[in-house]
């Protein structure tokens, strides 16, 4: 019996030949069904609740708002409101994981879904609540542009700024803002700019630049990280707008409100009185607002879809807005900012939020 | 099993699947299929999520007014142009950054390679150490090291060194005069423009009479003088139609006159010194490969040493030394992306950087960003493939 | 009859000026005048640099203490690197689970010994096991989940061990890739194939790093359905294997360019179908050839993840960056940068030389 040369390996061909066949088929199979697999997943709030935490963005290093100390533990003022967000969802303050990012990367983070908010010093535009697809859930913090010198150069007002060479974060609202100021007062200026306000910083203790500019509350910031905080002053002029606050994607709007209303719920807490040390007792106040509040009566916790005692775990475990504010950038940290525009309305200042009811 | 040989001989037809035509159409039938499927899922995906998320689409972004500013621009451009601009702007700056890093790395990496391989122990020695310390450090490490530890470590402006009122080096960067042109330097130009078409006509009749008589000529002091000495004559007799602008220190900084940012300076410093160690060795190797006969031969013709390397080794390693070498001003070209780690306003910077965070619109300019460093890219080989049959064709 | 016998004398001794000290003087530093000024000029601008430079880094420089204040003398202050030494190895690892970062490292290391032992006869599955079993079990390990361990976030991770595990999990993840690129590209018979796999390699040996790191760091998720994302740590990984196959396929083909052309007649002749001759007869000898090249490229990529620090992950320059903005610490950059630089410049180095080693050994078989 002759058998053809060839054909000897007919049988051993053949199977690698289905096999190769088979993973080639395999690979689209596969992807179509990730694709069937997570169609219905859908909106962030389910998404959130399906991995039990919360992914939240922050600043890559912002003392006050969001830094990690050497153990990577993170804290500041929009690091709290992060830490609210999970204390009204699950219970627990300490179901959030922190993304640093920088401002460039904040907005693409978002919306590709790496994050489910951000927390960064982000500033309420037209432009990013419309074309970038974001909704804000509101003001954490008012601030507005400043510049930073060096008091070696004399210089008393930001009108003397013309010809000076400015550090500036890259990605910003600053970048914009500064550009207008200096062609409203028909002066001229060279930007400097780095990617980390950490590099701005760099840039203008050695001398690169001779004015930062930055939003005020960045300035304080940024001001204790010079190796002669003395040796530099802000400057009195505020040459724009800054509404900081948590942003999050639009199309959940159930998530959106979440967010909204835990900020919400810091600023009320403060106005009624009620901070994370007498929140127990406060639970056998007779002020309906505060019972309210509390999760004891009214409307609860059933609107947001959240648990009764939802604001009061915010209160009991992250405190009010102001005992978040002091601890982190007012007279108890080292940035010492006073709460001017950031002082509640009946205060003097424009922090307003709506009543829970 | 060998009786009937006219069957070895003529192997019956294999089966379908067996047939290797058969297989490779069915195998990259079913890869294209693959292909497309996949790009068209992540198509597909990538749609679905921006139109869910409401993040707009399109390059309408690029008529936009950009609205900020940015310190170095080859073209005219503010706050008031468009989006589009910036992609300009930050276009060239990268390939003014390449191109300076080209140039000098190349000049250093042959200066190296010929270095480590000198007879002068200092200096092969010098040489070595240079290439093997900064070849094995990473180059965004150096990068940093330039900008941090050195270029903003400049004295301040008020402080600046000073080369006779003219020259000045601060943390601001270098500032030199800055050339101006009158009425009449056109007739400069004019004049030059001359010397360089006759210069060209001239080596081609040099090379023809040599071939022709062997009778050679002085082509190289010819044309050298004719390249000074032509513009040289219409300057004088335009009547020195040049001035020069100064720097001055005028506020915070040094006004007029040309400067090289201390960004600039770093960054083109750091892929200098890092390219070179990559130059000089792939020029030690092109070297190397000459044979030593060659060597030999030259001098038993009689060549000196420079003559030598002139004639016989250069051009010869040279075809060993073009095709890493391409790989090496492609490498120095996407390196100069780093800019952005130390605010030099180039493509990643300006345009993958601020325009993106200013729009949003993350997809597009990134597909934008990594054409254009595709097209470099590709632009630098087509260069260099050309350039190497050009070189090759010597060969007889 | 003049019958004076010729008698030798006593040699000579070389003239001075051409042996000893002087003699070598004269051949390796003085032989011209060109020479003679070379040398001059550069042994002046050594002894320019090189004093202060010792002085700076060795002799006058501190090297004890907890706080700035103990760097008094007007040289390198070494205790800024002393103090945060232990975050530039291991990040934010937390310190009580940090010995699982030793035993992995030490385990690896331990592997490794009886790769370079001549009598040890399983080399092959050992490399096997250590290339393609081995990151698997580090990265669970490190992660802890699979093992039941503390669960330490990838966003923990950090220093040096962070920039050896993004370079060793990418260059291993990136040889399967290499190697079937490498193959599809030489696949003369299926044009198809051949385009794909050579679109892909020149596009992602065409782009930066840093735009294909940004765009896996924040526009993954924008590819993929909704839902579904990845871990930071890990989408920088999966850019840097595309981005590294790319390389690592170039080196494989230049392997599979030098087998003589009679080794796939042989295989073709002994009957075996593409697969079992690419396995059992190509393969074996391309890759022993390749392994200088691939240590080359994951020399490469060791200097090259310093980059994800751009996009906020803390290899060891991130770590070192990270560290110089401590307030307390401030203008320490040089000192950062030089410990960093003596770090990588080791790594780089001895892998450099080791591939050398390796080139040198293998010198037998192709060369022609």
């Amino acid at each position: 019996m002759v058998v053809p040369k060839h054909g000897v390996f007919t049988t051993r061909e053949n199977k690698v030949y289905q096999m190769k066949k088979l993973l080639v088929s395999a690979i689209p199979a596969l992807a179509l069904s990730i694709a069937v697999g997570t169609a219905q997943a859908g909106e962030t709030l389910d998404a959130v609740k399906a991995k039990g935490f919360v992914q939240c963005g922050v600043s890559t290093g912002l003392p006050g708002f969001s830094v990690a100390d050497d153990k990577g533990n993170w804290g500041g003022l929009d690091v709290d409101v992060c830490k609210a967000v999970a204390a009204a969802l699950f219970g627990d303050a300490g179901k959030v994981k922190f993304s640093p990012l920088t401002a460039k990367e904040r907005f693409t983070a978002l919306q590709s879904g790496e994050i489910d908010m951000l927390s960064r010093n982000t500033t309420w535009t037209l432009t990013r609540d419309s074309n970038l697809g974001l909704n804000f859930a509101g003001v954490n913090y008012y601030d507005g542009q400043g510049f930073m010198v060096s008091k070696k150069l004399g210089v008393k007002s930001a009108m003397e700024l013309s010809g000076a060479s400015v550090c500036i974060q890259a990605g910003t609202t600053t970048e914009l803002n500064l550009a207008d100021y200096f062609r409203a007062n028909k002066m001229e200026y060279e930007p400097i700019t780095y990617d980390t306000s950490d590099e701005t910083v760099k840039g203008f203790e050695a001398g690169r630049c001779d004015v930062l500019t930055s939003d005020q509350s960045q300035l304080y910031a940024l001001r204790i990280k010079l190796s002669d905080p003395n040796g530099a002053m802000v400057l009195p002029e505020v040459i724009s707008k800054e509404p900081l606050g948590p942003v999050v994607r639009q199309g959940d709007d159930d998530w959106f409100n979440i967010v909204r209303w835990s900020l919400n719920a810091m600023l009320n807490a403060e106005e009624l009185g009620v901070s994370s040390k007498n929140v127990d007792e406060m639970k056998g106040s007779s002020d309906p607002n505060i019972r309210r509040l509390l999760g004891l009566e009214g409307i609860k916790g059933e609107g947001l879809g959240l648990a009764d005692e939802w604001a009061y775990n915010i209160v009991k475990q992250v405190g009010n807005y102001g005992e978040a504010f002091e601890r982190n950038v007012g007279s108890g940290s080292p940035l010492k900012i006073s709460r001017g525009l950031n002082a509640l309305w009946n205060n003097g200042g424009i922090q307003y939020a709506p009543p829970i009811r | 099993m060998s009786d009937q040989p006219s069957d070895a001989m003529t192997p019956g037809k294999p089966a379908p699947w067996n047939d290797p035509k058969i297989r490779a159409i069915v195998f990259q039938a079913l890869l294209v299929g693959a292909v497309v499927m996949f790009g068209f899922y992540l198509i597909n995906n990538t749609l679905y999520n921006m139109e869910q998320r409401g993040i707009s689409t399109g390059f309408s972004f690029l008529e936009k007014e950009s609205g900020f500013g940015v310190t170095q621009s080859l073209i005219e451009y503010d706050e008031t142009h468009s989006y589009g601009r910036t992609f300009f702007v930050g276009l060239l700056n990268t390939v003014l950054v390449s191109v300076l890093g080209i140039f000098f790395a190349t000049l250093l990496g042959f200066v190296m390679g010929v270095a480590r391989l000198s007879k002068n122990w200092l200096v092969a020695r010098v040489a070595t150490a240079y290439i093997e310390i900064f070849r094995n450090i990473p180059l965004l490490l150096q990068i940093f090291f330039w900008y941090f530890a050195v270029g903003i470590n400049f004295p301040r402006p008020r402080e600046s060194l000073a080369l006779g009122e003219v020259f000045f080096l601060n943390n601001r960067g270098l500032f030199m005069p800055r050339p101006v042109t009158e009425d009449g330097f056109g007739l400069v130009v004019a004049a030059l423009i001359i010397a360089i078409v006759a210069v060209f006509f001239m080596v081609r009749w040099a090379h023809r009479r040599q071939d022709a008589t062997g009778q050679p000529f002085h082509t190289v002091w010819a044309s050298l003088g004719l390249l000074v000495g032509l513009p040289l004559v219409a300057f004088l007799a335009a009547g020195n139609p040049l001035t020069w602008e100064y720097p001055e220190l005028r506020g915070f900084n040094f006004k007029g006159g040309l400067s090289v940012l201390p960004e600039l300076f770093a960054l083109t410093l750091a892929l200098t010194v890092y390219t070179g160690t990559f130059i000089a060795e792939t020029v030690r190797a092109g070297i190397q490969s000459v044979s030593h006969g060659q060597t030999e031969a030259a001098r038993a013709l009689g060549l000196r040493e420079s003559k030598l390397l002139q004639l016989i080794i250069i051009p010869q390693a040279m075809r060993v030394i073009i095709p890493p070498l391409t790989s090496q001003y492609l490498n120095l070209t996407k390196n100069s992306s780093l800019a952005a780690a130390i605010g030099y306003p180039d493509l990643v910077a300006v345009f993958a950087g601020t325009t993106l965070n200013q729009t949003g619109q993350a997809v597009e300019i990134i597909a934008m960003t990594m054409a254009v460093y595709l097209s470099l890219s590709l632009t630098i080989s087509l260069f260099m493939n050309w350039y190497n049959a050009k070189m090759a064709l010597r060969e007889r | 009859m003049d019958t004076k016998q010729f008698e030798r004398g006593p040699d000579l001794p070389p003239p001075i000026t051409e042996i000893g000290a002087i003699g070598w003087l004269r051949r390796n530093l003085f032989s011209s005048w060109l020479n003679s000024l070379l040398t001059v000029v550069v042994a002046y601008l050594l002894w320019l640099m090189l004093p202060p430079l010792i002085d700076w880094a060795l002799i006058s420089s501190d090297w004890t203490g907890t706080s700035r204040e103990d760097c008094t003398s007007d040289g390198a202050c070494w205790v800024f690197v002393s103090v945060r030494f232990n975050q530039f190895m291991y990040g934010f690892y937390p310190e009580a689970q940090q010995w699982r970062i030793d035993l992995i490292y030490g385990t690896l290391f331990l592997l490794m010994i009886p790769l370079f032992l001549k009598a040890f006869p399983w080399k092959t599955w050992l490399g096997g096991f250590i290339i393609f079993v081995y990151p698997f079990i580090a990265y669970g390990f490190l992660d802890g989940a699979w093992f039941g361990f503390e669960v330490i976030e990838t966003t923990k991770w950090g220093g040096l061990s962070l920039t050896l595990i993004l370079a060793g999990i990418g260059c291993v993840a990136a040889l399967p890739l290499g190697i079937l690129l490498a193959l599809g590209r030489r696949a003369t018979d299926m044009p198809i194939v051949k385009a794909v796999c050579v679109v892909f390699i020149e596009f992602w040996r065409g782009v930066p790093l840093i735009t294909v790191l940004f765009m896996s760091s924040v526009m993954l998720p924008l590819f993929l359905p909704e839902g579904v994302t990845f871990d930071k740590l890990m989408r920088a990984l999966i850019g840097i294997t595309l981005f590294q196959s790319a390389y690592m396929a170039e080196v494989v083909r230049g392997g599979l360019q030098a087998i003589p052309k009679g080794q796939y007649e042989a295989a073709d002749a002994l009957g075996l179908g593409y697969w079992k001759k690419t396995a059992l007869i190509i393969m074996p000898q391309a890759l022993k050839i390749v392994i200088p090249g691939i240590v080359n490229t994951f020399i490469a990529l060791i200097k090259d993840t310093t980059l994800v620090l751009i996009i906020g992950l803390f290899e060891l320059l991130g770590m070192i960056q990270n560290a110089l903005n401590d307030p307390n610490w401030l203008g320490f950059s040089t000192e950062g940068y030089a410990f960093t630089a003596m770090v990588f410049w080791i790594i780089c180095f001895s892998l450099s030389r080791y591939s050398m080693h390796i080139e040198r050994k293998l010198h037998t078989g192709h060369k022609r």
